[in-house]
């Protein structure tokens, strides 16, 4: 048997040679014919003309073919962004995330212990009140600043879940945690994105610069100095806050629905930059957000009732807000009424 | 152990999709999942390649770092597999993956994707080997029968290599040294930040 398959082979070997030998005078008509480095038969390199996994990835930086099933977006064969991701995901993001949090809670920290609570001046109190939020306002506030604190904190755990949590609570109750956490984050997205247009409707009108400004930020509000620099409804702080958190709520809202609705709006690369933007943004906020909460509770006394009853002390609203509350007594002629409402959508 | 690697060799692959569809039946996978598909550059051009494509079991795999529930994790055999029970669908390794392997069972709920389905390897997932319970979730555990995936078991014209990655490209190279050409180990050097010299 074996040596049957040998004189076979032998057989074949030879009429190969035979073939190969009397290959050249049928190769003349084509044009040059490389040897092929391996016994290619035809002479030549049928692939020399195919695409390269390198020169492809060089030039256009992913590979995108053409497929036969019916999802389109699985055409796209390699995307090195992918690392990119990763790279901002589990070493950028981390740090942007922790330096800008935790910086903002020890400058709070340190603000606290080294000036303390900003107090009303002893007798200062006047004991008469003045509406500085109406309901809607305080409704439109608390409604955003719910959702905003749910937001953040599941957000955050998309980062520091599995480095701060897990590790205390296991990995099934922190996947159980983190499923309803990524509920939470999607569905509250919607009230806030409500929150943030109606805030934007309503609170406009006094956040727009006026003359007070610049005054105010020069004297940077007067934390540092104890002066009280003079403003309108909003100093620009507040303005500041406010343009924030529109600003940045509307870039969340844009950036979330991209991911929220994966490739209706974007493609693959499109959801990591929005991502990114999400992220990025989203911590920021969340640190100054701790600051507006800071200085709206403990930070400043009377500044809750803001906020809280809706009503503030006059004598905390001429400090913080003269030129605000000369406008409203103007508006009624007998002065600084408790009852008395503001014009509506303030 | 072995360290288990894909490796498809452009230069034979047909676009025949028997590998997608034996991945397909093999592990009940439902409608609208791939876990292996193949894709065409260059389609009806001069030059034109086709590579069946699946998760790559990278080397320290992007999904398993980006996890936000590490719920990730590599076999002996270096197979990357995950526990669906952790999985929250988040998406986040789908932005990480190079190769898109991971796969959804919903889109566009409000990103509620259901939980994240990709390529085991043939080799199932953290419940007990050839067990119901890992069946449903993700399919055969051919590895622990002692057989490869079998998409590579199945490919017609043995474009699809699968095993060890030594093994694999050995065969590899000895074909290229046969034939005198090969447009090498697609997306090794994006997996395993290795290639194969050819």
């Amino acid at each position: 048997m074996r040596i049957a398959r040998q004189v076979f082979y032998t057989f074949f070997a030879l009429a190969l040679g035979l073939i190969v030998l009397s290959a050249p005078a049928t190769a003349q008509h084509g044009q040059d014919v490389k040897p092929a480095a391996g016994g290619n038969p035809s002479g030549t390199n049928p692939t020399a003309m195919s695409v390269k996994e390198e020169q492809l990835l060089r030039e256009l930086n992913k590979l995108q073919g053409r497929i036969s099933i019916p999802d389109g977006k699985a055409a796209l064969l390699e995307q090195p962004q992918g690392r990119e991701y990763r790279g901002f995901r589990e070493g950028v993001l981390p740090w942007i995330a922790g330096v800008a949090i935790l910086g903002m809670l020890l400058a709070l920290a340190a603000f606290y212990f080294t000036k303390g609570r900003i107090m009303l001046e002893p007798g200062e109190e006047s004991g008469r009140k003045i509406l500085r939020f109406n309901a809607v306002e305080r409704f439109t506030h608390w409604l955003t600043a719910t959702c905003f604190i749910v937001l953040a904190i599941t957000g955050v755990n998309y980062i520091f879940g599995k480095r701060l949590l897990m590790p205390l609570i296991g990995p099934d109750a922190f996947a159980a945690w983190s499923q309803w956490a990524k509920y939470a984050h999607n569905f509250l997205a919607w009230p806030f994105m409500l929150g943030v247009l109606i805030m934007l409707v309503v609170w406009v009108k006094d956040n727009l610069p006026d003359r007070y400004d610049w005054d105010w930020l020069k004297s940077a509000g007067g934390f540092f100095s104890n002066t009280h620099p003079d403003s309108a409804r909003f100093n620009a702080g507040q303005k500041l806050i406010f343009w924030s958190v529109v600003l940045g709520g509307m870039a969340l809202s844009a950036t979330g629905i991209v991911m929220l609705f994966p490739f209706s709006f974007a493609d693959l690369n499109g959801m990591q930059w929005a991502q990114y933007i999400h992220a990025v943004i989203g911590v920021i906020l969340i640190a100054i957000m701790i600051a507006h909460i800071y200085i709206g509770s403990i930070g400043m006394e009377g500044a809750y009732d803001a906020m809280g009853s809706g009503e503030v002390d006059l004598a905390w609203a001429r400090r913080h807000h003269r030129a605000w509350v000369e406008e409203q007594q103007a508006k009624t002629a007998s002065g600084p009424q408790a009852t008395a409402r503001p014009a509506p959508a303030e | 152990m072995a360290r288990m690697k894909f490796l498809c060799d452009a230069d034979r692959c047909i676009e025949c999709n028997a590998c997608v569809t034996a991945c397909k039946n093999e592990h009940d996978v439902p409608w609208g999942i791939n876990r292996r598909r193949v894709v065409t550059l260059n389609d009806g051009k001069p030059g034109e390649r086709s590579i069946s494509m699946a998760c790559m079991h990278c080397t320290d795999a992007p999904c398993a770092a980006v996890c936000p529930v590490n719920c990730f994790y590599t076999t002996a055999d270096a197979v990357v597999l995950h526990s669906k029970d952790l999985c929250i669908g988040c998406g986040y390794c789908f932005y990480a993956c190079p190769f898109g392997a991971p796969q959804y069972p919903r889109v566009g709920n409000f990103g509620s994707r259901g939980k994240m389905d990709k390529c085991t390897y043939c080799a199932g997932g953290p419940e007990a080997d050839m067990s119901e319970a890992e069946y449903v979730k993700y399919g055969r555990n051919r590895l622990a029968e002692g057989k490869l995936p079998l998409c590579a078991e199945m490919c017609s014209t043995k474009a699809l290599l699968a095993g060890d990655g030594d093994i694999i490209a050995q065969i590899y190279k000895e074909r290229v040294v046969k034939r005198g050409y090969g447009s090498g180990a697609w997306g090794w050097k994006t997996a395993y930040r290795e290639t194969v010299a050819i």
